[in-house]
C-alpha cells in the first residue's frame, strides 16, 4: 500500500510523520503499562499500581502543546505523562523497582515520579492536592514576568475536592496562566460520576468560576491536540486559566487491588471499541496515511525500548541503608 | 544586641514581626508576603498594617477563605523560584491547609529524591489566653514537630521576632513559624540595626545551677517570672529558650540538666504525645544517670480551652505553678 504524506481529517490537515509520532507515543504509554502489570504480578514492582490503559491520547494530545520551557503537574496514574514528558522508561521503571537510579531515587515509586529537567512536578497520591501547587507555579510565573504554562492534570474525582474549588477561584481571580486538565474516566475508584457530583457536566463548574472552559472527546487523539493547543494558546497569550475536560475510559481497574465490581464487564468491552490507539491506528490506515510495516515498526522500536528499560532496571542498584534520611532537609543551607 | 546602648529602640513584638517582614521584602525581590486580610485590612494581629501601601498588592496579596489552596500556592510557588511567607490567621485554620503543609511541603524534596525544594516559610499565631474558646486557642506547634522535613520555630523574644524570619527565609526547605498570640503586645527594646538571628540553637535565658526549665514561646516569660520568686528563696533556676521544635536542640537542655540535675518541661500544649513527652524521652535516653529527680512536666490541662477566664487560666500552666512544682521537686530530693 502507498502512504501519502499527509491527509484531511475533519478540515485538519495532519502530516504523515506527526501522525506516525502519536500513534507511537500512545504505544508507547501502552506497552510500558503492561510492561508495569506483568512487572507487578513478578513482584518487581509494589505498592499501588495505576495504570492508564484507554486514557493515552489525553496525555499525548495535551502535552503535544507545552513546551520544555512549561511546567507539568500531575497524580498518582502518571506513568504516561511522566514518559510522554521526556522521563526515560529506564527512569520509570528503575523507580517503580525502588532503585537509587530511578526518577526519583527510589523514594517515591509508582505515584511519586518527579523529573526537575523537564519541569515534570509529579506525581502526587493525594487526590486535588496537586492542584494549588499548579496554581503556585503559575503565580511564581507571573510574578517573575515568564510566558509560561503548568498544565495541571486530574481526574474528575478531585472535582469534588475543596482545593479544585478553591484552585480555580484562585487562579480566575488572580489571572494566572494554569492549563487545568480533567482526565474524566467516570470513575474515581469505584464510585461513578453520577454518584458523586450534584451537577455532573464539569465544565459548568469551571464556567462558575468565570474560566473558559471546554469538553472533549478523550478517545481521539488529535481532537485532544487540537483543543489542547486552542487552550494552551489561551493560556499563554491571555495570560489566564484554562479549563480542558477530557472525555475519556479506563480499561483496567483502578488499581492491581481493585476487583472491580463497580461497573460491569460489558461496559468496559463497549468502551475498548473506541480504543484511542486502534482507532487512530485504522483511520491513519484508511485514510492512505500510514501502513501496517509503518505499525510493526513502531511496534518492533518500542517493544526495543521497554526492554532495555527493564534491563535498566534490572541492573540498577539500592540505595545503601545508612542514606535513608537523605533529602529529609536539603544538603546546604542556601537554596 | 548591639553594645551601643543609645542604639536600642523601643519596640513591641508585633512591630518587630513587622520590621522583619519589611527588611525581607526590601532585601530580595523574590520575597512576597501572602494571606487572608494581610494587606487592605493590616493584618487579623495588625501585625502587617502598613505593608500594602509600601509594597503593592503584588508583593502583600491578600487572599480569599482558601487556606488549602494559598498554602499550597505557596508551595507551588516556591518551587517556582519565589519565597513565599504565607500567613495563616492562626494554627487553628492551618488545619484546612495541613494537607497542603503536611503531604506535600514536607515531602516534596524527599519524594522526588532531592530534585525539589520547598522554600517556604509559613507563618501563624498560636496559643490561648485570650478567652476565645476552644476553636482559637489551640497551641499545635508541637504536634507540626512531629513531621520530619518541616523545621518548627516559635520565637519568644523581641530579638527572635524580628530575626529569626530572613533566617526562615534563607532556608531551601519549608519552615513554620509560630508567633503566640499573646506576645504581640509585649514591649521590648531592640538595636536599630539588629539583624537575623539563628533558628537552630537553644538558648540559655538565664543561668542557674538548680534545676532545669526548659520551655519556649509564651511560657518562657512564665518561666523566667518563677525563676525570679525562686531566686529569692534560694534556688537558681536555669531557663532554657528551645526556639526551634523541629530540629531540637537537645545538646543544649541535656548539658543544663548535667549541671542541674533536675528538669521540668514548661509547654502550653497538652501533655499526652506532645513536644515535652519527647523532650522528657530525650533526658532519659541521654543523661539519666545524671537526674536527681523524675523528670516533671507542666502542660495544659487536657480539655479543650475554654472559654470562661477562670477555667482558661487554671487550664495554662501558670507561674504559681510552676514555682509550687519547682519548690516540691527541689525540697523532695534536696
Ligand atoms: C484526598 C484523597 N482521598 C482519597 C484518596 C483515595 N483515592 C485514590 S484514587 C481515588 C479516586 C480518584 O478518582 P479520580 O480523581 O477520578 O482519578 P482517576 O483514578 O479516575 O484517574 C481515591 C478516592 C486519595 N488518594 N486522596
Amino acid at each position: 500500500m502507498n502512504t501519502q504524506d499527509a491527509v484531511n481529517l475533519n478540515g485538519a490537515t495532519v502530516d504523515r510523520d506527526h501522525a506516525l509520532h502519536l500513534l507511537r507515543s500512545m504505544i508507547r504509554i501502552r506497552r510500558l503499562e503492561e510492561k508495569c502489570a506483568e512487572l507487578y504480578s513478578a513482584t518487581k514492582i509494589r505498592g499501588f499500581l495505576h495504570l492508564y490503559d484507554g486514557e493515552e491520547a489525553v496525555a499525548v494530545g495535551i502535552l503535544e502543546a507545552l513546551t520544555r520551557d512549561d511546567a507539568v503537574v500531575a497524580t498518582y496514574r502518571e506513568h504516561g505523562h511522566a514518559l510522554i514528558r521526556g522521563v526515560s522508561a529506564g527512569a520509570i521503571l528503575a523507580e517503580m523497582y525502588g532503585k537509587q537510579e530511578g526518577c526519583s531515587r527510589g523514594r517515591g515509586g509508582s505515584m511519586h515520579l518527579f523529573d526537575n529537567k523537564t519541569r515534570f512536578y509529579g506525581g502526587n497520591a493525594i487526590v486535588g492536592g496537586g492542584l494549588p501547587i499548579a496554581v503556585g507555579l503559575a503565580l511564581a510565573d507571573k510574578m517573575q514576568h515568564k510566558q509560561r504554562v503548568t498544565c495541571c492534570f486530574f481526574g474528575e474525582g478531585a472535582v469534588a475536592e475543596g482545593e479544585f474549588h478553591e484552585s480555580l477561584n484562585l487562579a480566575a481571580l488572580w489571572q494566572l496562566p494554569v492549563l487545568f486538565v480533567c482526565e474524566n474516566n467516570l470513575y474515581a475508584m469505584g464510585t461513578a460520576l453520577k454518584f458523586e457530583q450534584a451537577v455532573q457536566d464539569i465544565t459548568r463548574k469551571a464556567a462558575s468560576y468565570d474560566v473558559s472552559s471546554a469538553a472533549v472527546d478523550g478517545m481521539d487523539v488529535l481532537a485532544v491536540e487540537t483543543a489542547a493547543k486552542k487552550a494552551a494558546q489561551t493560556v499563554r497569550t491571555q495570560g489566564k486559566p484554562f479549563f480542558l475536560e477530557c472525555r475519556t475510559y479506563r480499561f483496567r481497574a483502578h488499581s492491581m487491588y481493585d476487583p472491580e465490581l463497580y461497573r460491569p464487564k460489558s461496559e468496559v468491552e463497549e468502551w475498548k471499541k473506541s480504543c484511542p490507539i486502534a482507532t487512530f491506528a485504522r483511520k491513519m490506515k484508511t485514510e492512505g496515511c500510514i501502513g501496517n510495516v509503518d505499525i510493526e515498526t513502531i511496534e518492533r522500536d518500542v517493544a526495543r525500548e521497554i526492554n532495555e528499560a527493564v534491563a535498566f532496571a534490572e541492573a540498577c542498584t539500592w540505595e545503601p541503608i545508612e542514606d535513608m534520611t537523605r533529602f529529609v532537609h536539603s544538603e546546604r543551607r542556601t537554596p | 544586641m548591639s553594645s551601643d546602648e543609645t542604639n536600642l529602640q523601643k519596640i513591641t513584638y508585633r512591630e518587630a514581626v513587622r520590621e522583619g517582614i519589611r527588611e525581607a521584602l526590601q532585601k530580595d525581590e523574590r520575597v512576597f508576603l501572602m494571606g487572608e486580610d494581610v494587606g487592605r485590612y493590616g493584618g487579623c494581629f495588625a501585625v502587617t498594617k502598613g505593608l500594602l501601601e509600601a509594597f503593592g498588592p503584588e508583593r502583600i496579596r491578600d487572599t480569599p477563605l482558601s487556606e488549602s489552596g494559598f498554602v499550597g500556592a505557596g508551595i507551588g510557588a516556591a518551587l517556582g523560584g519565589m519565597r513565599p511567607i504565607v500567613e495563616i490567621m492562626t494554627v487553628n485554620f492551618s488545619l484546612l491547609a495541613a494537607d497542603q503543609i503536611i503531604n506535600n511541603a514536607a515531602v516534596y524534596l524527599y519524594m522526588s529524591g532531592g530534585q525539589f525544594n520547598v522554600p517556604i516559610v509559613i507563618r501563624m499565631a498560636t496559643g490561648g489566653g485570650r478567652q476565645l474558646a476552644a476553636q482559637h486557642s489551640r497551641s499545635l506547634e508541637g504536634w507540626y514537630a512531629h513531621i520530619p522535613g518541616i523545621k518548627v520555630i516559635s520565637p519568644a523574644t523581641i530579638e527572635d521576632a524580628r530575626g529569626m524570619l530572613w533566617t526562615a527565609l534563607q532556608d531551601p526547605d519549608p519552615v513554620l513559624i509560630f508567633e503566640n498570640s499573646s506576645l504581640y503586645n509585649m514591649e521590648g527594646t531592640l538595636a536599630a540595626d539588629a539583624g537575623p538571628v539563628d533558628i537552630d540553637k537553644a538558648r540559655v535565658r538565664r543561668p542557674g545551677k538548680d534545676i532545669t526549665l526548659i520551655t519556649y514561646s509564651a511560657s518562657l516569660h512564665k518561666s523566667l517570672a518563677a525563676a525570679e520568686i525562686l531566686a529569692k528563696q534560694g534556688v537558681e533556676a536555669e531557663v532554657i529558650d528551645l526556639r526551634s521544635l523541629r530540629p531540637l536542640d537537645e545538646k543544649t537542655f541535656l548539658d543544663s540538666v548535667v549541671k542541674t540535675h533536675r528538669a521540668i518541661i514548661v509547654d502550653e500544649g497538652w501533655r499526652s504525645g506532645g513536644i515535652s513527652a519527647e523532650i522528657s524521652a530525650r533526658i532519659m535516653e541521654g543523661v539519666f544517670y545524671d537526674l536527681d529527680a523524675p523528670v516533671e512536666r507542666l502542660c495544659s490541662v487536657e480539655s479543650p480551652v475554654p472559654y470562661a477566664r477562670h477555667l482558661e487560666e487554671a487550664m495554662l500552666p501558670q507561674v504559681d505553678q510552676i514555682v509550687n512544682l519547682i519548690q516540691k521537686m527541689v525540697g523532695a530530693h534536696g
